[in-house]
C-alpha cells in the first residue's frame, strides 16, 4: 500500500498557504529582477495575514469586522510600505503612487510573457490510479469515496443513454461530461449543500452528487411537466433551487460576475458558505470573466472560480483562446489566490476544492482554480469533433487516461469496491435510466398557459391578450400546433 | 341543465371575488407593513402604491428627489444596496449623496469600471432576496451591460421555472440631451430594452414623480431599467412629500386634458411638448397630453382611450425616429383605432443620426416642431 498521509483540511490549508510561500504553487513565476528592485514576489502571505491577525486580536463581532476589512485596501497600503521598506534599504528607491509604495529601478527590464516553466499541476494520483509518494492530500473516507465513485459512474452511464436517445430523436439535445466526471463529482463532493453552484453547462454531476434524480434529469431533457423549468429551455439546461443549482443559461460566463454578487450576499448574511461558478477555457476569453474575477477581488466576495480547462471549445484549441500558460496565471492579475491541479485525479481535484472552499470562507476571498482536463465527447449532440481533431487523441485521452477507471482503481486497490459490484451498478443505473426515459416520454408537456407565465411576476395586459388571441387562433387551426401540448 | 350552467357561473364568480380579495388582502399587507417597517422583505406587489399624501412637501430638484427616494429604500429595507461607478462619495450627478455615510460603505459602495460587471453583481445580489440598486453613470454605457439585461435579467425567472428571480433588481441610468452632452452622454436607449420581455422600463418626468417611481421600482418583484432626464436634474423643481411614497408602473398620467389631439411622451420631453400644448391652446386647439412613464409594460388602455375621444395622436421623443418607441405606440393605436384617427399618427422625434454635438438644436424635436406636426394633424 503506498504511503499516505492523513491531513485535516484545516491543516491542507495551511499546508498549501505555506508552500505557496515558500513558493511551491504560483510562484513559479520568474520576474526579470533588478538589482535595485525589492522582492516584492516572495510569498502570498503578506499583509492580507497580518490585517488577519490584527483585526482578530480586537474584541470585534463578525459584522464589524467586515466593516474595517472594507477598508482593508488602505491599511494593506500602509503595511506594504512598512513591508517593502524592510526590504529595501534606501528610502530614497522608492516611490509613492495611488495604489501604495513601489521600488523603481534604472534598469529598463520587461516581465516576461511567460515564466521559464509552467505553473506545476497538483496531483494525487498517478495515471493508474496509485498514490504518489509523499503526496499531501484530503483523506476521503470509504463510504465518501465509493460514493464519488458510483457517482462517477452514474454520471458516464447518463451521459451515455442520453446522447443516445438524442441520437434516436427522443431528445432534441445533449451534451456529455465525457473525461471530466472527476471534475463534476469530487468538486462537488468537497462542498457542503449551502454551497452555491454556479454552473457553465458542462457540471450536471454537481447536481447528481447533490440528490438530483435521473428522473428528474429525464424530465428536463424531455421538457414535460414535471420539469422545474417548465419546458422553457433545451435540454441540459438544469436548475434546482433546492440543490443551490442556479439555472443553466447558454450565453457563456454570464455567471460569473453573477456568483460575485451571490457570494456579496452571503458575506453580508454572514453564511458559512461560498459559491462555485464552473467555466470552460474558451469561456475565460468572455468580458464577463474577467469583470467576475475583479468584481469578487474588490468585494472580497468568497467565490471559487473553478475552470474546466478541457483544451476545446468546441473546434477552437487553447493555442487559438489565449496566449498565456493556461488560466491559472490569471488569478494573480486579479489578485485571486490561484492553484493548477490535475483535473482527471479526483482526489487531487477534492484537496484543492476542500482546501479553497476552506479560504473563500474563512478569509472572504476569492479563489481561482484551473483544472487541466480533456473534453472526450463532441461538444454536443450537434457536433462532430472528428473534423477537427484527431481520432487518436481522443481514444488516448478516453482510455489512457480515463478519471473514472483511474479512481476506481484507488478505490479497489483499499479494498472498497469489487468487479462485481461494478456490474451490478452499471446494469442497476442503466436500468433506471431506461426507465426514466420511458416515464418522462410519456409525461405530459407543461400546458400551454406556463408559455405565458413567469415573464414577469404576473402576466401584464399584453400577454393577456396575446394568450387570448394564441387561443382563438389554436381553435381555427389545430394542426398547425403541436398535439402533446394540453391547451 | 340551466340550474347547472346557474350554479356554475355562481361558482365562477365566487372563485374570482376570493381571487380579487385575497389580491386586496395582500395589498392591505403590503399597504400596512409599509408604514414604519416598510416592505422590509416582503415582495410588493407591482401594484402596491398609495395615492401621494397630503403630508410636509418641499421644493426640491430631480438628483434631490431621487437621492431621496434612495434614502428611503435603504431606510426602509435593510437588504437593499447602492453600487455603481463613482457612487460613494454622491455621485457625479449627487444622487447617491449621503448614502454612503448613513448606511455605510457594506451597503453603498463604488464598484471598478465595468457595466457588464455592475448588471451581473446586481443580478446575483438580487437573486439572494437583496435588493440591487445598480447605477450606470450615463445611459450611453449601458451596452456593455446589455447581454447580462436582456440574456439574464430578463430571462431569470422565466427560465428557472419561477425558482430563481432576479426581481429585486433596479439599473439607475441618467439619459438624454443636457445642450452639450454629444453623441455619448445625451443618449436615449429606451427602445432597445422596450424589446425585450421580462424587464421593466420607467421614465419619470419630474422630481415629484421621480421618487415615487423609483421607490415603486425598486419594490417591483421585476428588474427595472429607469431613466432619468438629466436634464433635469438641477432644472426641474418641484414640492415633494418628506415621506415614503410610490406611484403605480404601467399606469400612464395624463396631465392635460383636451379633445383635439392627443400628445403621447415621456421624461423631459413631456415639458418642451406641454409648451407646445400651450401655444396651440392660443389657436383653439385643445390638446390631451399623457406622460407614458413606463413603457414597457405600457399602459394602451389609457392612451386608447384619450385617442378615441380625440381622434388625432402625435408622439414625441428624444431617440432617433426610425425603431423608436414611438413606433409602437403609433402601430398599436392603428391596430386598435384605426377607424376613428382623422389622421395619420405623426412623430416628432431625433434625427436618425447619432448624437450631434453643435446640431443639437437641429436635431432635438424642438416645441415648434410639435407645433406645426400638431397643426398639421389637426388640418389634415
Amino acid at each position: 500500500m503506498a504511503n499516505w498521509v492523513r491531513i485535516s483540511s484545516r491543516s491542507i490549508g495551511n499546508h498549501i498557504r505555506k508552500r505557496m510561500n515558500q513558493g511551491f504553487i504560483g510562484s513559479a513565476v520568474d520576474i526579470n529582477k533588478s538589482s535595485g528592485s525589492s522582492s516584492a514576489l516572495h510569498g502570498g502571505r503578506t499583509v492580507c495575514d497580518r490585517n488577519r491577525r490584527y483585526l482578530n486580536s480586537l474584541p470585534w463581532n463578525r459584522a464589524t469586522l467586515f466593516w474595517f476589512q472594507r477598508f482593508k485596501s488602505t491599511v494593506a497600503e500602509k503595511q506594504q510600505d512598512s513591508f517593502l521598506s524592510s526590504d529595501t534599504d534606501d528610502d530614497q528607491l522608492s516611490l509613492d503612487f495611488p495604489g501604495g509604495k513601489v521600488s523603481y529601478t534604472s534598469d529598463m527590464n520587461f516581465i516576461s510573457e511567460s515564466s521559464q516553466t509552467r505553473v506545476p499541476c497538483y496531483r494525487v494520483l498517478d495515471d493508474d490510479g496509485e498514490l504518489i509518494k509523499d503526496t499531501d492530500f484530503q483523506q476521503v473516507s470509504k463510504e465518501a469515496a465509493v460514493k464519488m465513485y458510483s457517482k462517477m459512474v452514474n454520471l458516464q452511464i447518463m451521459d451515455t443513454i442520453f446522447y443516445e436517445a438524442q441520437r434516436q430523436g427522443r431528445i432534441s439535445f445533449y451534451l456529455t461530461s465525457a473525461g471530466e466526471e472527476a471534475i463534476n463529482i469530487a468538486s462537488a463532493a468537497a462542498l457542503t449543500e449551502q454551497d452555491i453552484i454556479l454552473p457553465q453547462y458542462r457540471e450536471p454531476g454537481v447536481l447528481l452528487w447533490r440528490g438530483f434524480t435521473l428522473q428528474e434529469f429525464a424530465d428536463q431533457c424531455f421538457g414535460n411537466k414535471a420539469d422545474y423549468g417548465k419546458g422553457r429551455q433545451m435540454p441540459i439546461h438544469y436548475g434546482s433551487k433546492k440543490h443551490n443549482f442556479f439555472t443553466i443559461s447558454s450565453p457563456i460566463a454570464t455567471q460569473l460576475p453573477q456568483a460575485a454578487g451571490i457570494a456579496y450576499s452571503l458575506k453580508m448574511d454572514n453564511k458559512k458558505a461560498c459559491v462555485v461558478s464552473y467555466i470552460g477555457d474558451g469561456g475565460t476569453s468572455e468580458g464577463d470573466f474577467h469583470a467576475g474575477l475583479n468584481f469578487a477581488a474588490v468585494m472580497e466576495a468568497p467565490v471559487i472560480f473553478f475552470c474546466r480547462n478541457n483544451g476545446w471549445a468546441i473546434s477552437t484549441n487553447v493555442w487559438e483562446q489565449f496566449r498565456s500558460d493556461g488560466i491559472v496565471v490569471k488569478g494573480r492579475a486579479y489578485g485571486i489566490r490561484s492553484i493548477r491541479v490535475d483535473g482527471n485525479d479526483a482526489l487531487a481535484v477534492y484537496t484543492a476544492v476542500s482546501a479553497a472552499r476552506e479560504m473563500a470562507v474563512n478569509e472572504q476571498r476569492p479563489i481561482l482554480i484551473e483544472a487541466l482536463t480533456y473534453r472526450v465527447g463532441h461538444h454536443s449532440t450537434s457536433d462532430d469533433s472528428t473534423k477537427y481533431r484527431q481520432s487518436d487523441e481522443i481514444v488516448y485521452w478516453k482510455n489512457a487516461r480515463n478519471p473514472v477507471n483511474r479512481f476506481r482503481n484507488w478505490v479497489q486497490s483499499n479494498g472498497w469496491w469489487s468487479d462485481q459490484q461494478e456490474t451490478q451498478l452499471r446494469s442497476s443505473v442503466r436500468k433506471q435510466l431506461l426507465e426514466a426515459i420511458q416515464v418522462a416520454e410519456k409525461t405530459e408537456k407543461p400546458p400551454l398557459s406556463e408559455m405565458f407565465t413567469d415573464v414577469y411576476d404576473y402576466p401584464p395586459p399584453n400577454l393577456e391578450e396575446q394568450e387570448k388571441h394564441l387561443r382563438e387562433t389554436i381553435s381555427r387551426h389545430p394542426a398547425d400546433y403541436p398535439s402533446d401540448i394540453p391547451v | 341543465m340551466f340550474r347547472v350552467k346557474y350554479v356554475f357561473l355562481q361558482f365562477v364568480c365566487l372563485l374570482q371575488e376570493k381571487k380579487e380579495r385575497e389580491r386586496e388582502m395582500a395589498l392591505r399587507n403590503i399597504m400596512g407593513k409599509r408604514v414604519g417597517i416598510g416592505l422590509m422583505g416582503s415582495r410588493a406587489l407591482s401594484t402596491a402604491t398609495c395615492d401621494v399624501e397630503s403630508g410636509s412637501a418641499k421644493s426640491i430638484n430631480l438628483y434631490s428627489a431621487i437621492n431621496q427616494a434612495l434614502h428611503v429604500a435603504l431606510e426602509t429595507d435593510p437588504r437593499a444596496f447602492v453600487f455603481g461607478e463613482d457612487v460613494s462619495f454622491g455621485g457625479v450627478f449627487r444622487c447617491t449623496t449621503g448614502l454612503a455615510d448613513r448606511f455605510g460603505k457594506a451597503r453603498v459602495f463604488n464598484t471598478p469600471l465595468c457595466e457588464q460587471g455592475i448588471v451581473g453583481f446586481g443580478i446575483g445580489l438580487a437573486a439572494m432576496g437583496n435588493r440591487a440598486i445598480a447605477e450606470i453613470q450615463f445611459a450611453d454605457y449601458i451596452y456593455p451591460a446589455f447581454d447580462q439585461i436582456v440574456n439574464e435579467a430578463a430571462k431569470f425567472r422565466y427560465r428557472s421555472g419561477n425558482q430563481f428571480n432576479c426581481g429585486g433588481l433596479t439599473i439607475r441610468a441618467p439619459y438624454g440631451a443636457v445642450g452639450h452632452g454629444g453623441h455619448y452622454h445625451s443618449q436615449s436607449p429606451e427602445a432597445f430594452f422596450c424589446h425585450v420581455p421580462g424587464i421593466k422600463v420607467v421614465i419619470p418626468r419630474s422630481p415629484r414623480q421621480a421618487k415615487g417611481l423609483l421607490l415603486s421600482c425598486i419594490r417591483d418583484p421585476n428588474p427595472v431599467v429607469f431613466f432619468e432626464p438629466k436634464w433635469l436634474y438641477r432644472l426641474a423643481v418641484e414640492e415633494v412629500p418628506e415621506h415614503d411614497y410610490m406611484l403605480p408602473l404601467s399606469e400612464a398620467e395624463v396631465i392635460r386634458q383636451g379633445s383635439d389631439i392627443t400628445l403621447v411622451g415621456w421624461g423631459a420631453q413631456l415639458s418642451i411638448m406641454e409648451q407646445a400644448c400651450i401655444e396651440a391652446e392660443k389657436d383653439g386647439i385643445s390638446c390631451e397630453l399623457i406622460d407614458l412613464k413606463t413603457l414597457i409594460p405600457w399602459d394602451k388602455e389609457t392612451v386608447e382611450a384619450s385617442v378615441r375621444k380625440t381622434g388625432r395622436v402625435l408622439i414625441s421623443h428624444e431617440a432617433p425616429v426610425t425603431g423608436g418607441f414611438g413606433a409602437e405606440i403609433s402601430a398599436s393605436i392603428v391596430e386598435c383605432c384605426f377607424l376613428r384617427l382623422e389622421a395619420p399618427v405623426a412623430r416628432v422625434c431625433g434625427l436618425d443620426t447619432p448624437f450631434p454635438l453643435v446640431f443639437e438644436p437641429f436635431y432635438m424635436p424642438t416645441k415648434n416642431k410639435i407645433l406645426d406636426a400638431i397643426k398639421a394633424t389637426v388640418n389634415y
